[in-house]
């Protein structure tokens, strides 16, 4: 232990990032609409406005993923809120870690569906949600449910879902514009009435309507596989046993059923990848793959055991 | 130019200075925070010993000196004020609890009670909850006392009279048996 760092720096650290990637995507996402504006409708046009413009729509959109995205990926994942007294082992399970991690109990949802997975969201700790499918609650022990709870909470005490709501919400954005770009393209084609300076901006906008959601989703998996392995860490030293967690991981890939209510935009949040069976496989699965494999995370927490 | 640099210098370290205190008085604020929890659930443990007691009296009358133990113990836990009388009250109650439960069970109509179990249970999940915050408030000391031992954040602490705090400290006897059994 050489340098002591606590979880309340991890906080200020996770929170200053979101600002930091809000910033860099904004102003990534001025380039990419800039170019791409620039090309679509000729010189003539104002592109800084429309570029302008387009940031403040991602701007809502952010905003609102802030203050509602808990609510609607629990709305798109058909999750069901359960207390104290429809659940009360989860209910208190959950509590008990609540209180060894120091955060506020947060609301509790299952989805029913027999596939094994778990997630949480919510902008901050008062306001966060997690989230169960039946199928875990059924397959997996006290232990091991305690590894997978203790994970989640540590997503919500380091503020990762803030920064990964945020994240998938401006790489959403990117994407979507890249799209209507390249839809637009297949009609234009058939006018061909643009000048030579259009044209250098055509590849331009062609290359950066292909790249940019790439590069955007990079960064979102770069981000978010990180985050995987720190919250195993963080939510062992929360339990003090890391065998939980290990099996937990281990049961819910052994489980090749995917999570229907899952998909790509949500698929970040869960604590393993839910697409499973429908993802290609090879180097390309694990390039755009949403989490660590299981058995890195598997490597880093026997590394963990004997010294929690 | 000299004159520059040394202000800058001197700004630095009044920054780091302010930023420092700030942050040590932060880890003090959370350790009492942490502690006052611990508070909560310590008394929340007393508060179900009564109602316990009624209910296992209620088919062990004889019992009285099991009985006179708990009691005992939850006013000392009560009454205590320090960490350490706390921690060793606490103890002495889940000793006396256990006490209490062993002889529980040569009543087994008392077992049979869903009053009984209900108080059991309610009481194994409060005893968690101790451990938990207890964990939780360990966590903010070890912070606390991490800052105020390393360099050079030890200066700062020296200066402005801060003391390192207690850790909780389970006895083996908790270690070993939290929960109780049915």
């Amino acid at each position: 232990m050489a340098t002591v760092k606590t979880a309340w720096d991890q906080v200020s650290s996770n929170i200053f990032k979101t600002w930091l990637i809000m910033f860099l995507f904004s102003v990534f996402a001025f380039g990419v609409i800039y170019v791409i504006s620039r090309a679509w409708l000729g010189p003539n046009i104002d592109a800084l406005s429309i570029a302008g413009v387009s940031l403040v729509v991602a701007g809502v959109m952010n905003f609102v993923s802030y203050w509602w995205s808990d609510k609607i990926v629990l709305g798109i994942s058909g999750a069901k809120p359960i207390d104290e007294k429809s659940n009360k082992d989860l209910y208190r399970l959950v509590e008990n870690l609540c209180i060894a991690a120091g955060l506020p109990t947060p609301k509790i949802y299952v989805i029913e569906d027999t596939a094994t997975n778990a997630f949480a969201t919510g902008r901050d700790p008062k306001h966060a949600a997690i989230c169960f499918t039946s199928g875990i609650l059924d397959k997996l022990n006290k232990t091991e449910l305690e590894g997978v709870t203790a994970h989640e909470l540590s997503h919500v005490g380091n503020r990762d879902t803030l920064l990964m709501s945020v994240v998938s919400v401006l790489v959403g954005v990117i994407a979507l514009l890249s799209d209507w770009y390249l839809r637009s393209m297949w009609y234009r084609g058939r006018n061909n009435e643009e000048n030579k300076n259009g044209a250098i901006f055509m590849v331009i906008a062609l290359v950066a309507a292909i790249l940019s959601p790439l590069v955007a989703t990079l960064i979102q998996l770069a981000v978010s596989r990180r985050r995987e392995l720190l919250a195993d860490a963080s939510g062992v030293l929360l339990t003090r046993y890391p065998q939980g967690l290990e099996n937990a991981l281990l049961k819910i890939s052994a489980d090749k059923e995917p999570l229907e209510a899952a998909n790509r935009g949500t698929a970040h949040l869960y604590i393993i990848n839910p697409l499973k069976g429908k993802d290609i496989m090879g180097f390309m699965a694990n390039l755009f793959n949403t989490h660590p494999t299981i058995e890195v995370r598997i490597k880093a927490l026997k590394e963990m055991e004997g010294k929690v | 130019m000299i004159m520059y640099i040394v202000l800058g210098i001197i700004v630095l370290v009044v920054l780091w200075l302010l930023a420092t205190y700030n942050g040590l008085v932060t880890l003090r604020n959370r350790v009492r925070e942490a502690w006052s929890e611990i508070d909560v659930q310590l008394k929340r443990r007393s508060s179900l010993i009564p109602n316990l007691v009624e209910t296992v009296k209620g088919y062990a009358k004889h019992e009285k000196s099991v009985f006179e133990n708990v009691t005992k113990a939850r006013s000392a836990l009560l009454g205590a004020s320090s960490l350490s009388d706390k921690a060793k009250a606490n103890d002495q109650l889940t000793g006396a609890l256990k006490s209490l439960f062993a002889v529980a069970e040569a009543y087994p109509d008392l077992k049979a009670s869903e009053n009984f179990k209900q108080l059991q249970e309610e009481l194994s999940d409060t005893e968690t909850k101790v451990a938990a915050s207890r964990q939780f408030y360990n966590t903010n000391v070890l912070d606390l006392n991490n800052s105020l031992e390393t360099f050079p954040s030890s200066i700062v602490g020296n200066t402005f009279g801060f003391t390192k705090e207690e850790f909780f400290k389970a006895t083996n006897e908790e270690k070993a048996d939290i929960s109780v059994k049915f």
